[in-house]
């Protein structure tokens, strides 16, 4: 896993609550075996029409978000099915950043698994940068170390994050290798039990 | 004198293997569940990395989410079979137990561990399926995870996590006749909402939860996670323990009751407290249909379809028009005059046993309305054969159902059991969200005796009238 320190990129607003991981990616992409390749298939049937045609009135497809790696979404991003293929996928399409007020669970694990920041803000907050991105090319500034967001306008957010995922994510720890390490407790626990 | 705590904190503090500053517990997990779908690059991570699967004798896998229902063997998706081949070559290469497509334990995940006793009151239980809450009906700790999780609980037996916020859900007083426990869970989310669960382990307490049998409980707290809770659970009492007696994976005899004794400790103590207590009238609840594209977009069947200029929230108002429009119903229509083309009997919420003989009564001597499809999919192999002993594969195939293979089928059509788009399905199932059972598809989550009662009409009806009819004559 990269390490996440500071992050600079385009802003992508989605103004949608409760965007569930079937819309993410939808089950038919969830058959391969591999962990790469899934950006093509997110928000699917949001992004193409039953042709395999784009569909132009689908924001993402609009070519001002070309390249934008920071995703902002409404409340309860990532609801639904536990499908890590959904972290996978908008990894592999280019974010490295989710913004959103509140967010599933499981999804939100899963994004920390794989280096991606899930940054929680305020609602406003959240809207005050979906307006933004939606009237012209915004770029944002994550600086995970001292938990901020910012623009070059003076805009300045901080954000909370415990402690445990900031570390991994700083360091970009492959956890399980961390967890071995722990090998003689675990053995101690399954003797007692 | 000990703190009083509740079920929750009492199975958590079980399992903590190691505690320190700054980080997460590191929780012991009990049983692992497996499936084709979240661990084909889990596997792959430990062999990249030449791990072991830590404890293979905890370790238990099934095929479900691509199995076909119609002629299980035949699997046309080339991809599908792909990743049914990779659990098996997985399975093998790493020494875990599969109950593969031909297998008589096959079925879907959810359906098979308490089936086989695998599931058991104060274990903890993971499995890549945001569905494992289902195991909860026993009161095991028990949550879905990702992938990569799936490859850190096979490789050490355990997972980081933070101790849950504790939520209580109590419901009072009796369901009315006509009312199961689809529709209370139904009616518990579309009151308190798609995400007042995150973030906290679900207990479900209360009068109307103590009389529920096992597989209500198991409808109840498999939709935990529709609330946004990774985890709902009930206390064990008599109800679990003879569900559990004799079951394959439980202990025999004396070793049971002493079992029992231990899991009865596990009851939330006199005093203990919840960071959060939400409650709800069983008496006030009615047969529940969904309009929308999330499980909390449900009313009752007496009631009409919400209008989006009478909310309050401008973001709430978005959002019921964008699913209306999905779903292509009239604002302020009766729910009852809604007409589907489908019907799924079947997934991991709504496909056992006493879910189909329900379903049975309600279409027995009736016959399907000649414009409606409707297929019954058993949650096992096990509920399949139980079912056709006593002659419910009959009742279904005579009123016009097709009786189908076990299998997680048309509940997220990763098989071929697809709903076309723009076509309108009454399923038992969890999700009604955009595309779920096929891309356009409409799904309405309803009961197993709504969506009985609905294919016979053609349209939803309340099957509280159904029934009172049948007494009559």
């Amino acid at each position: 896993m990269e390490p996440l320190k500071t992050h600079q990129g385009l802003v992508y607003p989605l103004n949608r609550s409760n965007i569930d991981t079937d819309q993410i990616i939808p089950k038919q992409f969830l058959k391969r075996i591999e962990r790469s390749g899934f950006g093509q298939f997110l928000f699917y049937h949001w992004r193409f029409d039953d042709e395999g045609n784009l569909r132009p009135d689908f924001s993402l497809n609009n070519p001002k978000y070309q390249g934008a790696s920071i995703l902002v979404a409404g409340e309860n991003f990532g609801c639904g099915s536990s499908r890590e293929h959904a972290p996978w996928a908008v990894q592999d399409f280019g974010f490295k950043i989710v913004i959103a007020p509140s967010y599933a669970d499981i999804f939100k694990n899963n994004c920390v698994k794989n280096g991606i920041l899930p940054i929680q803000v305020s609602d406003e907050q959240v809207q005050y940068i979906i307006r933004k991105a939606e009237s012209e090319e915004y770029q944002l500034t994550v600086d995970l170390e001292n938990q901020v967001v910012y623009d070059n306008e003076g805009f300045k957010v901080s954000f909370d994050i415990v402690p445990y995922p900031k570390v991994m994510l700083l360091n970009g720890w492959d956890e399980i290798g961390v967890t071995l390490t722990y090998e003689d407790k675990i053995a101690e626990y399954e003797l007692s039990k | 004198m000990h703190t009083p705590k509740n079920i929750i904190q009492k199975i958590w503090e079980k399992h903590v293997v190691h505690q320190e500053e700054g980080k997460p517990d590191l929780l012991y997990i009990d049983l692992h569940l497996v499936h084709e779908v979240t661990s084909p690059q889990a596997f792959e991570g430990l062999r990249m990395n030449g791990r072991k699967v830590r404890r293979p004798d905890l370790t238990y896998a099934t095929m479900d989410h691509n199995v076909p229902t119609r002629q299980r063997l035949v699997i046309n998706d080339p991809i599908s079979k792909k990743q049914i081949d990779t659990l098996q070559e997985n399975c093998q290469e790493f020494g875990v137990t599969l109950a593969d497509i031909h297998h008589p334990d096959n079925g879907i995940v959810h359906v098979i561990g308490p089936e086989l006793g695998l599931t058991q009151p104060g274990k903890t239980i993971v499995c890549g399926d945001s569905h494992t809450s289902t195991h909860g009906a026993f009161g095991s700790l028990a949550f879905g995870i990702g992938t990569s999780e799936v490859e850190h609980v096979l490789a050490t037996q355990t997972l980081w996590q933070a101790p849950p916020k504790t939520l209580n859900v109590k419901v009072n007083g009796k369901l009315g006749t006509g009312v199961t426990a689809k529709d209370l869970i139904l009616a518990i989310i579309g009151k308190f909402g798609v995400q007042f669960g995150t973030g906290y382990v679900m207990e479900y307490t209360g009068e109307a939860i103590r009389s529920l049998s096992m597989e209500e409980r198991m409808t109840v707290c498999n939709m935990s996670i529709e609330a946004g809770a990774r985890a709902g659970l009930i206390t064990p009492d008599e109800t679990t323990f003879e569900y559990l007696r004799g079951r394959r994976h439980v202990p025999q005899g004396e070793a049971f009751e002493e079992a029992v004794a231990e899991w009865k400790a596990l009851a939330t103590d006199e005093g203990a407290s919840y960071d959060r207590v939400v409650e709800i009238e069983a008496a006030e609840v009615e047969p529940q249909v969904t309009w929308g594209t999330n499980p909390g977009m449900c009313i009752p069947i007496t009631a009409n379809v919400p209008n989006p200029d009478e909310t309050e929230k401008p973001s709430e108002k978005d959002e019921i028009k964008r699913a209306l429009e999905y779903m292509g119903l009239e604002a302020g229509q009766p729910i009852s005059s809604v007409k589907i083309d489908h019907v799924f009997i079947g997934s991991c919420t709504n496909s056992r046993l006493s879910d189909l003989r329900s379903a049975a009564e309600v279409v027995r001597g009736k016959k399907v309305s000649p414009t409606v499809t409707a297929i019954v999919v058993p949650g096992s192999f096990s509920v399949k054969l139980a079912a056709e002993k006593e002659g419910l594969d009959k009742v279904f195939t005579d009123a016009g159902f097709e009786w189908r293979e076990a299998g997680c089928s048309m509940c997220l059509a990763m098989n071929d059991d697809i709903v076309p788009p723009g076509e309108r399905c009454a399923s038992t199932s969890n999700r009604n969200f955009e595309g779920r059972q096929g891309n356009g598809a409409r799904t309405h989550l309803v009961s197993p005796e709504m969506a009985a009662a609905a294919a016979v009409a053609g349209h939803f009806v309340d099957v509280r009238q159904v029934s009172a009819a049948q007494e009559v004559r």
